[in-house]
């Protein structure tokens, strides 16, 4: 126990078990349905309500590896990195109009995934799962990733340790949570967000008072910022020019990329009414201005000349608090981070799992698969992803999930025309979404595969997969400016999926039976045809598309 | 049949596009409480979006009947 903080391990230890003892309780709430109600919080009913669903989304959407990558690339790259302050900003109201549809569709027709709704609105089994398979490539690599911000803070700590010795930390905390997802469901997470989100903003509003009057103010720490980028003629803490087009469109393609992510659906999909969704829009952005502190928490380890710990830019933050905070609050941010990464994985290993179960093995392993086998296969599932995730990261190198993750984002948007388009129209014909979704995934894979990863000086330090801006001028256009990949990649499949839609057309080709109505998309909590869904892993799924059956 | 459609949602564009205009916020003068315009305009966004998000739910929101109904629905199904 060379070199470990005590202090700060109790600290760690002792939230993390309030964590776990709250996980497997929320499992007990639910079969006491009449005595606890919690009314507003929703746990004793089957769906959330404003509060829950703000905390559950909240901890869903701003995961700890956000904590940890954005500060990290604020520190190394400096302005690019606040691009994740207009990105949680245009997304709301992006998706104000878009989720609440979404909610309406899903609780008529009883789906739990968007590949059920694809494979309903367009009536093809194909698409949906090209959706399925995509979505669960996009979440795996995400999963693991929430894995690199715990062990960013078990290294601050002292857990140097190689092998296994030094990755037993790591292998506890998440066999702790497969289990009690897989005990609880998409309850324990809930109930563990409300302790995560405490902590996080207590962290930053602590860190927000005490480490700018430590470094002797705000100003101090811009300028030391500006100092260390505006050096060899940089931009400063500014944006170049050629750097604006690049920063805009990766902000939007990324806020058009989160909400089709199967784990924000499967938040989405849990608030008990429309009004709650809407009201969550507004709430939400609370999350964006934590967020906004939190990057600049990259130039404060600037100004602290904070140093990453074997080069690990990840671990700059945990690094900074170590400095700057007394062992016992370092510890308190530790476990912030920590607890942070557990509710993310808990909600994307059900997403992915659900996927699996419902798109892949119901719809092509085996068709006749009773509910009770279904629920028996989508909890196996959901913990071979989560230890998947651990396999990865123990055993591949980190930088190959990172990788990942961000041909995720760039693969996961490729939905966007099926899935997000779909719940406003039908003109696309199903075979047009395949043809561009293919279009889209080849043109965003050649680009991520053309781009350079360049060092401090320009030279080239890998020659693919180095990033997810990719530079105008290779496509022959006399600028210098770049654009986010994902998004240039979305365009070539919309104009794809237009033009085989005219196409197939023209052809007359079948284009199936809608399985939605007009009025499936407005439909509010109070209608006949509303009904419950299934509570992921818990319960059996409802009956097929098309057989609208309402509960009683 | 219901809808959501209102003249109020067109509201909504103003903090999409806006956030993504870069050259009006990438400067550092004039600076407010030590931050740079590119950090604390960006940051006022946030404001923004809020806002116009509450409005419009304000603005688009059922009549007081239609919200009890959904209540009583939702208090419905959790004493089941």
């Amino acid at each position: 126990m060379d070199g470990i903080n005590v202090v700060e391990l109790v600290v760690v230890l002792t939230l993390f078990l309030i964590v776990t003892v709250m996980g497997f309780a929320a499992a007990r709430w639910r079969r006491a349905e009449s005595l606890m109600h919690l009314d507003e919080w929703g746990l004793g009913g089957r769906s959330f309500g404003s509060w829950i669903t703000w905390f559950l989304l909240g901890g869903d959407l701003y995961t700890a590896y956000t904590f940890v990558a954005v500060p990290a690339l604020m520190f190394g790259a400096g302005a690019v990195g606040f691009f994740a302050v207009p990105y949680t900003v245009v997304i709301y109201p992006l998706v104000f109009l878009v989720v609440i549809r979404l909610w309406s569709v899903s609780h008529v027709r009883g789906f739990v995934t968007p590949a059920d709704f694809v494979r309903s609105r367009f009536d093809s089994p194909t698409m949906a799962l090209l959706v399925a398979i995509t979505g669960i490539v996009a979440t795996m690599p995400y999963i693991a990733l929430q894995l690199v911000g715990i062990s960013a803070v078990l290294k601050s700590m002292g857990f140097s340790g190689e092998g296994l010795s030094g990755e037993l930390p790591l292998i506890i905390a998440f066999l702790v949570l497969a289990l009690y997802t897989y005990n609880s469901g998409l309850r324990a997470p809930a109930l563990i967000a409300f302790v995560k989100d405490t902590l996080i903003y207590l962290t930053i509003i602590v860190a927000i008072i005490v480490i700018p009057a430590k470094l002797g103010g705000w100003a101090e720490i811009f300028n030391a910022a500006e100092e260390k980028f505006s050096a060899g003629g940089g931009a400063g803490v500014t944006l170049p020019v050629t750097g604006q087009l690049g920063y805009a469109t990766l902000a939007l393609g990324s806020a058009l990329a989160l909400f089709l992510y199967p784990h924000s659906i499967t938040g989405v999909l849990a608030a008990s009414n429309r009004d709650v969704l809407k009201r969550n829009m507004s709430a939400l952005p609370v999350y964006s201005l934590a967020l906004a502190f939190i990057a600049l928490l990259g130039y404060m380890a600037i100004a602290a000349g904070t140093t990453p710990i074997g080069g690990d830019s990840n671990t700059i933050v945990p690094e900074l608090f170590q400095e700057m905070f007394p062992s016992w609050f370092a510890g308190i941010a530790f476990a912030a981070i920590a607890i942070g990464a557990l509710v993310p994985a808990a909600i994307m290993s059900i997403a992915a799992a659900n996927l699996f179960t419902r798109n892949i093995y119901k719809e092509y392993l085996k068709k006749d698969a009773t509910p009770h086998q279904e629920a028996q296969v989508a909890k196996v599932v959901s913990l071979v992803v989560k230890f998947g995730a651990v396999a990865a990261i123990l055993f591949i190198d980190p930088q190959f999930s990172i990788d990942l993750q961000l041909i995720g984002g760039v693969i996961i948007l490729q939905t966007l025309p099926a899935v997000a388009l779909g719940l406003y129209t039908r003109w696309f014909h199903r075979g047009g979404l395949i043809a561009g979704w293919v279009a889209g995934m080849v043109a965003g894979l050649v680009m991520l595969y053309n781009i350079p990863r360049l060092g401090p000086g320009g030279e080239v330090v890998r020659e693919h997969f180095g990033g997810s801006s990719f530079a105008l001028a290779k496509l022959g256009l006399d600028v210098e400016s770049s654009v986010y990949t994902g998004f240039l990649a979305l365009l070539v499949n919309l104009l794809v999926a237009v033009l085989f839609t005219v196409l197939f057309r023209a052809m007359k080709m079948d284009e199936g039976v809608d399985g939605t109505a007009d009025s499936d998309y407005t439909a509010e909590r109070e209608d006949p045809t509303f009904r419950e869904l299934p509570d992921p892993l818990e319960s059996a799924p409802p009956g097929p598309p098309g057989e609208p059956s309402a509960r009683r | 049949m219901r809808s959501d459609r209102s003249p109020w949602n067109w509201l909504l564009l103003i903090p999409i596009v806006v956030p993504l205009i870069v050259p009006l916020y990438n400067e550092e003068e004039p600076s407010l409480f030590g931050w740079p315009l590119f950090y604390w305009l960006q940051v006022a966004f946030v404001g923004l979006g809020v806002l116009v998000t509450v409005i419009v739910y304000r603005a688009t929101r059922r009549n007081r009947t239609d919200r009890a109904a959904a209540r009583d629905a939702i208090a419905r199904d959790q004493e089941r």
